[in-house]
């Protein structure tokens, strides 16, 4: 039986509390599969941070309403909020929970003309796209994500903010959104649809290939005519700021790989969601991201781990056959312990198998567990607990 | 305790709602089972053993994924799925298990060809980044081509004449986006008002609601995939869509009784710890102060986990709906667990 212990002995340790106490460190990006526990994982930090002198900014995508509450988030107004009894040392935490509409909103107001912009947001098809766009959440956070550093350079209102990623189908998606939409529209797609508005309707036409005429044809027998002049529409006046979300697009991506940047993928210790991280962590390679490490959340722990799952199920088989009949109370109580305790340990060692696993496939990142609490987290205190497990104690 | 304070409480009056919910429901004629759930709480777990209990009855049964994480593969250990409907199971009783995961381009262009007979219109299309658009950007079109595919494969009829499947399993988005993906017409009518599309979401939406289709909750036991499950049920309630059943998943065993429980929660465990130790002894187990405090300290803390679980199942039987429990799987769904699971949802009349 391993004695206890914080990580398999093959990955080294992870302090969080170094990675905090950074001063060159200024944006933390936690990402994991959904459900693992990224909100929490994200505010732990958050508060761990501002109680040792940092001026930080938690962007939470979709906290728990509880969690949410204790941050002082009542309310979806995309802004960032001081958290009532957090911080230290000079320190001081925000919240805030993205608002994925209204950030798109912001950002048409910003790069349109009043005009045009007031346009762009009537029309029926950007309606749509904002707040139902496959990937509008994952831009829309990492819009958020560069607005929030901009303004943190701007007024030194904070020097690090924390990010939580969205829920999203696969766990890459965030990384990814940026790009299809900068590449939807620098692509040929947006010209098919812009070029005839922009020549002016049906003369436009002519310029076109056969090849043109027939996807216009075809999209318009697919959409109807009037949702492909809505597109139109929406895309003619979307043009002009075309170039301002390229550039943010890029803007991002470049923030995500500076030096500045650590990612901390998140996961529990089951099969799939570790496999996530695996895949997240082989991407941010790819990417060349900066990777500080793996927190693994609600790990089971074993007060008495000297006594094997094996040894404590046979004791327990010979006190019932030795009592059998005549079981007195105690006896079954001795009995429901051992049981019980060989239960978390075999769980123990099979969540150990599948961390070890992850570990064999990624030597050299850093680990850090977080053992499982028997209550939810919703309160500061909670979060104090998480923060002390994943800052090394 | 979260009582669900900005939400009216149910009880009796949600029981009753709850029957008129299923007036006329029958799980023996649901044929597209929609199993959703919070993130981690094992909704592809739950639809595969669902899928499993069905094939047993001797039903030939499609368990459909449509967000390409290849869960269905790696639960039932086969190679990992494309597009294509494939079994994975034959049934002694002569059921089968298919499976697939549902690819949006490829489902597009089977649209495309079926309604319009331009398949070959696909690589032009396609060419011009209008595929790209309608399977990752447009608004809702992506969903409309998953669930299409669904809607598809639920209504094919066989070779001779009969439906091509008994029963369609889907392992859906989590509660978060579910009513969304299965109320496309909402969006897409709206969108599309007329054409090909704007009908297609519309029969699509008519299958969703009918009583043949029931949405079923995974949960666990725990504050936030509990809330969620109440949410969710309360948003498909109001879009319409037909509830089936909450399915309360990993359950742990209380292995202690209700007074020993309750003894170590309150940290009265002086006799108890003495009589313990006695009883190791009397089993050749070192009964050192450690090994006796760290059983007993695991007891207080799984003492309060059950409490806290208890305070949750009290929340979902306030719902009324038929509530199935799944037992955690010590081994995971490895070791023939889903076999297990499946049994248990068959013995808790969920199908």
């Amino acid at each position: 039986m391993p004695a206890r212990r914080t990580a398999p002995a093959t990955a080294p340790g992870l302090d969080l509390g170094d990675l905090l106490a950074d001063q060159q460190v200024r944006i933390v990006v936690c990402c994991g599969a959904g459900g693992v526990g990224k909100t929490t994982t994200a505010a732990a930090l958050g508060l761990w941070a501002a109680e040792h002198g940092r001026k930080v900014v938690v962007l939470t995508i979709d906290p728990a309403r509880r969690l949410a509450q204790s941050l002082g988030l009542t309310e979806l107004d995309n802004t960032p909020r001081p958290v009532a009894g957090a911080g230290a040392e000079g320190g001081s935490l925000d919240a805030m929970m993205l608002d994925m509409k209204r950030t798109f909103d912001e950002v048409v107001e910003q790069h349109a003309a009043p005009d045009k912009a007031a346009q762009i947001l009537a029309n029926p098809f950007y309606q749509a796209v904002s707040s139902s766009f496959a990937g509008t959440q994952e831009y829309m956070a990492m819009e958020k994500l560069g607005q929030l550093r901009a303004e943190a350079d701007r007024t030194g209102r904070w020097d690090l903010v924390v990010v939580d990623t969205p829920p999203s189908r696969s766990a890459l998606d965030f990384l990814d959104a940026p790009k299809r939409l900068g590449s939807f529209l620098d692509g040929r797609f947006i010209r098919l649809l812009t070029a005839p508005a922009k020549a002016g309707g049906r003369a436009g036409l002519k310029v076109f290939s056969v090849g043109v005429q027939v996807a216009t044809s075809t999209m318009s027998r697919l959409l109807g005519g009037q949702l492909l002049q809505d597109v139109q529409t929406f895309v003619a006046a979307l043009d002009t700021m075309f170039g301002g979300f390229r550039e943010r697009a890029d803007q991002t991506y470049a923030l995500l790989k500076a030096a500045e940047t650590a990612f901390v993928v998140v996961a529990t210790p089951e099969r799939d969601a570790l496999r996530e991280a695996s895949y997240f962590a082989g991407r941010l390679d790819e990417e060349g991201m900066p990777l500080a490490g793996l927190v693994v959340n609600r790990v089971q722990r074993v007060a008495a781990p000297s006594l094997s799952a094996s040894r404590a199920l046979a004791a327990a088989e010979q006190l019932a056959d030795s009592d059998a009949g005549t079981t007195t109370s105690t006896t079954a109580t001795t009995e429901g312990l051992l049981r019980l305790h060989a239960t978390l340990a075999e769980t123990a060692d099979r969540q150990q198998r599948q961390v070890a696993r992850f570990t064999a496939g990624h030597p050299g990142i850093p680990l850090v567990e977080v053992p499982a609490a028997a209550q939810d987290i919703h309160d500061l205190e909670g979060l104090r607990e998480v923060a002390t497990a994943l800052t090394g104690g | 305790m979260p009582a669900p304070v900005d939400r009216p409480v149910r009880g009796a009056a949600a029981a009753r709602a709850g029957s008129e919910d299923r007036a006329g429901h029958d799980p023996s004629k649901v044929r597209l089972h929609v199993v959703t759930g919070k993130g981690g709480t094992g909704k592809t777990t739950v639809s595969a053993a669902l899928a499993l209990g069905l094939s047993r009855q001797g039903k030939r049964v499609l368990l459909v994924e449509v967000e390409g994480r290849q869960g269905i593969s790696q639960t039932f250990d086969v190679p990992p799925l494309g597009h294509t409907e494939t079994r994975i199971v034959h049934d002694r009783s002569g059921g089968e298990l298919w499976a697939i995961s549902v690819d949006a381009k490829q489902s597009l262009g089977e649209y495309l060809q079926k309604f319009y007979k331009v398949g070959r219109a696909m690589g032009l299309l396609d060419k011009f980044g209008a595929v790209d658009f309608a399977t990752t950007i447009a608004p809702g079109l992506r969903d409309v081509l998953l669930i299409g595919k669904v809607y598809e494969a639920a209504g094919r009829r066989g070779r001779g004449g009969g439906l091509a499947y008994d029963a369609v399993v889907l392992d859906a988005p989590p509660t978060g986006r579910v009513v969304r993906f299965l109320n496309v017409n909402a969006e897409v009518a709206d969108v599309a008002r007329v054409g090909p599309i704007h009908s297609q979401a519309e029969s699509i939406t008519r299958m969703v609601r009918s009583h043949t289709t029931a949405v079923h909750v995974v949960t666990l036991l725990e504050e936030m995939p509990v809330q969620e499950t109440v949410d969710a049920l309360a948003e498909l309630r109001a879009a319409d869509l037909p509830l089936g059943a909450i399915v309360v998943n990993q359950l742990r065993d209380p292995l202690l009784s209700d007074r020993d429980l309750a003894a170590v929660r309150a940290g009265r465990t002086g006799s108890l710890a003495e009589r313990v130790t006695a009883d190791l002894s009397s089993v050749r187990v070192r009964a050192t102060a450690t090994v006796v405090g760290g059983l007993l300290a695991d007891a207080a803390e799984h003492a309060d986990r059950l409490a806290l679980e208890r305070e949750q199942d009290a929340i979902l039987a306030q719902e009324g709906r038929l509530t199935v429990r799944l037992p955690l799987l010590p081994e995971g769904t490895e070791g023939g667990g889903i076999s297990v699971l499946a049994d248990a949802v068959a013995e808790q009349g969920m199908i």
